[in-house]
């Protein structure tokens, strides 16, 4: 057990954050060397005014006339992405684990603050996943795909609140929870989770026609 | 009044798609969809399909999905997946079954309005993605026949209509000839080198509403506009080879276009109500040709008609007493920005405006444009049932009071009379010159 737990908080954990930077980075930059390949007319059209002004509306809740039709979605939608970033980032068992190798620490969130919030992200995932059985135009453009992703995300989430609560198994939770998060940083640029890096750019692009050329809103 | 107990399935039949899918093989299918995903296509394609998280949020957008019960085969991206996705997953390896039903949803079920861009969180464009599946349609010669007939009338005579040179300039005259009897000194100047406008029509204008021809002519003599027309081709601004895929051909209608107008001398060129007209030299020709903006400005009739009015050039007589409702066309409004700029015009020569909704960027399209409506009879059903929507929202306009229907694009004027007899609305639909033309103070 504690060789495994060596392994995948040592050598997985350094291989998982390589593969995600190295890959995020070799995806955004493989697709702009595509565009100066294929479509440079875009690097003419970009605005940053205008791609600002797009990526701040549909960054904030309620601005647009489709989050203010879906309400449920909206709040839920924010409130996932907010904790799934956040919630990560400003652990404090997370930073202590960065502290102790590297001395280095930064402000956290108050335990039950991120027991919340991870709790907020497994609704979420529940949320969607029950959106994908029933909705029937989410359903319709559902592949089995979409559902792995979903698992991708949930699983450091519902692995990591177990082994907080340590009821049961807290080492095999624990292991389990660092390896889930290790898959879920390799896949985000080699997923769709990729909207992570590619969402800023398709938005931005779309603001800037919309506000550069077509003079209209995008939202 | 009973209702059949069961619906019977709809079959197109449509030679275009028909005997084009017969000449094809499995081979040339792979062979023509890799090119254009792999050859022709970029980054786009890739970023909008690699982004897609398929949350169906762009569904809400599609007057076909809110017209067919909210079916999910309807919605922006269930096109994407009864079309594109499959190709991409079978790298190219569908029958030519596949390539006849996609040239039908993306020719047919989808009117390019792009609303469904501002639906999608990301501002994935999908209407991009459909025209994208029209091409490798185009290029496998499955494309619907009555349209392929225009672009053919394109490539032919470099207007839409087949309209043969002498034609042209005849029916200037006519014209001309017909508003002398109501302004004397009017003329339609041809071939006026130096002139300040190039006044630009789409092929129908000619060939059946000539007298939109002679309104705008009243309309420049009265605000003593410095125009011209061409009488050599190059004077028609339509393309319906850019709704087919045929990009080659639209490059050409578009070099011939501007080239007319710089041959001319003009400042700028003026184009009548249309829209897909405006879309084809601001947006998409313009771009096929390395142009970033069109190589000479580019003033559409809500544009030119606000100057005119705004700058005093005409005044209104009497203003139109009958209530009027405004479409608001996609491929100006949501493609040029002239949302603001209509509503000014229609206040200044209408007594009353009253606003359907949505409205602005977020009108409900009018389910012809994007070429629809030019894949002719087979599919005249398919633009009724798919814009049921639309007959909703004009009759809730109705209902507060509008009597008219004004929609400044050639293609909403066709296909709102469809939806307009179709639905019973009891519209009258008209153009802006319609009233301006007879509401503006004349000598």
């Amino acid at each position: 057990m504690h060789s495994l737990y060596n392994i995948v908080s040592g050598p997985l954990a350094w291989l998982a954050f390589a593969i995600f930077i190295g890959g995020s980075i070799y995806r955004l930059i493989s697709l702009i060397v595509l565009v100066h390949k294929k479509e440079p007319f875009i690097f003419s059209y970009m605005s940053l005014r205008y791609s600002l002004r797009s990526i701040l509306r549909w960054s904030t809740p309620f601005a647009t006339e489709n989050m203010r039709k879906h309400p449920a979605l909206t709040i839920i939608a924010f409130a996932f992405h907010i904790c799934l970033i956040l919630t990560p980032i400003f652990l404090l068992a997370h930073v202590t684990l960065v502290d102790e190798s590297w001395n280095l620490s930064w402000w956290t969130l108050p335990d039950g603050a991120a027991e919340i919030m991870a709790l907020i992200v497994i609704a979420g995932c529940v949320f969607f996943l029950v959106r994908r059985l029933v909705n029937p135009e989410v359903q319709y453009v559902t592949s089995a795909s979409d559902y792995v992703i979903l698992a991708i995300v949930a699983a450091p989430f519902i692995t990591g609140v177990l082994a907080y609560y340590q009821w049961f198994g807290y080492q095999t939770f624990l292991i389990l929870h660092i390896l889930s998060g290790e898959i879920m940083l390799v896949a985000i640029p080699f997923t769709r989770l990729s909207h992570m890096l590619f969402a800023p750019l398709t938005r931005a692009y779309m603001g800037s026609e919309f506000g550069g050329v077509r003079h209209a809103r995008d939202w | 009044m009973a209702e059949p107990a069961k619906k019977v399935e709809k079959k197109i039949v449509d030679k275009g798609l028909t005997v084009g899918a017969q000449h094809l093989s499995e081979e040339r299918i792979e062979k023509v969809i890799n090119k254009v995903l792999k050859g022709e296509s970029g980054a786009r394609l890739k970023a909008y399909v690699d982004t897609c998280i398929h949350c169906g949020l762009c569904s809400d957008a599609c007057h076909y999905y809110l017209s067919h019960d909210k079916d999910p085969r309807y919605s922006p991206v269930g096109k994407v997946k009864q079309t594109l996705w499959e190709m991409l997953k079978n790298h190219g390896r569908v029958d030519a079954e596949f390539i006849k039903r996609s040239s039908e949803i993306a020719s047919t079920e989808c009117n390019a309005c792009k609303r469904c861009a501002m639906y999608c969180p990301f501002g994935i464009d999908i209407a991009y993605l459909m025209l994208t599946v029209r091409r490798i349609c185009h290029l496998l010669g499955v494309t619907p026949l009555y349209i392929q007939d225009t672009a053919h009338s394109h490539a032919t005579t470099m207007n839409q209509m087949w309209v043969k040179d002498d034609e042209w300039i005849d029916t200037l005259q006519w014209q001309e000839e017909e508003a002398q009897a109501e302004i004397p000194t009017l003329r339609i100047p041809l071939e006026k080198e130096g002139a300040d406008i190039m006044y630009s029509v789409i092929g129908p204008e000619p060939k059946f509403q000539a007298q939109l021809l002679y309104q705008a002519a009243v309309i420049m003599d009265v605000a003593g506009v410095n125009w011209t027309m061409p009488a050599t081709p190059g004077w028609d601004n339509s393309d319906m080879a850019m709704y087919t895929g045929d990009n080659e051909i639209m490059g050409r209608v578009k070099r011939a276009h501007f080239e007319t107008a710089a041959r001319l001398k003009v400042k700028r060129i003026v184009m009548g109500e249309c829209g897909h007209a405006f879309r084809s030299v601001y947006d998409m020709g313009n771009r096929w040709l390395g142009w970033r903006m069109p190589p000479i400005p580019i003033v559409h009739a809500i544009d030119f008609y606000y100057e005119l009015i705004k700058g005093g050039k005409i005044t209104i007589a009497k203003k139109f007493p009958e209530a009027v409702t405004l479409h608001d066309p996609c491929n100006v409004v949501r493609g040029g920005g002239l949302a603001e700029k209509a509503r000014y015009v229609v206040h200044a020569i209408c007594e009353e405006l009253i606003e359907m909704h949505p409205n602005r960027e977020h009108n409900y399209c009018c389910c012809a444009g994007g070429g629809v409506i030019n894949c002719g009879p087979p599919y005249k059903m398919t633009r009724m049932e798919g814009n049921r929507i639309k007959a909703e929202q004009l009759f809730a306009a109705k209902s507060k009071g509008a009597k008219i229907l004004i929609a400044p694009c050639h293609n909403c004027h066709s296909g709102l009379e469809d939806i307009n007899h179709h639905y019973e609305l009891g519209l009258e639909i008209k153009f802006i010159s319609d009233i301006l033309y007879e509401c503006m103070q004349k000598p």
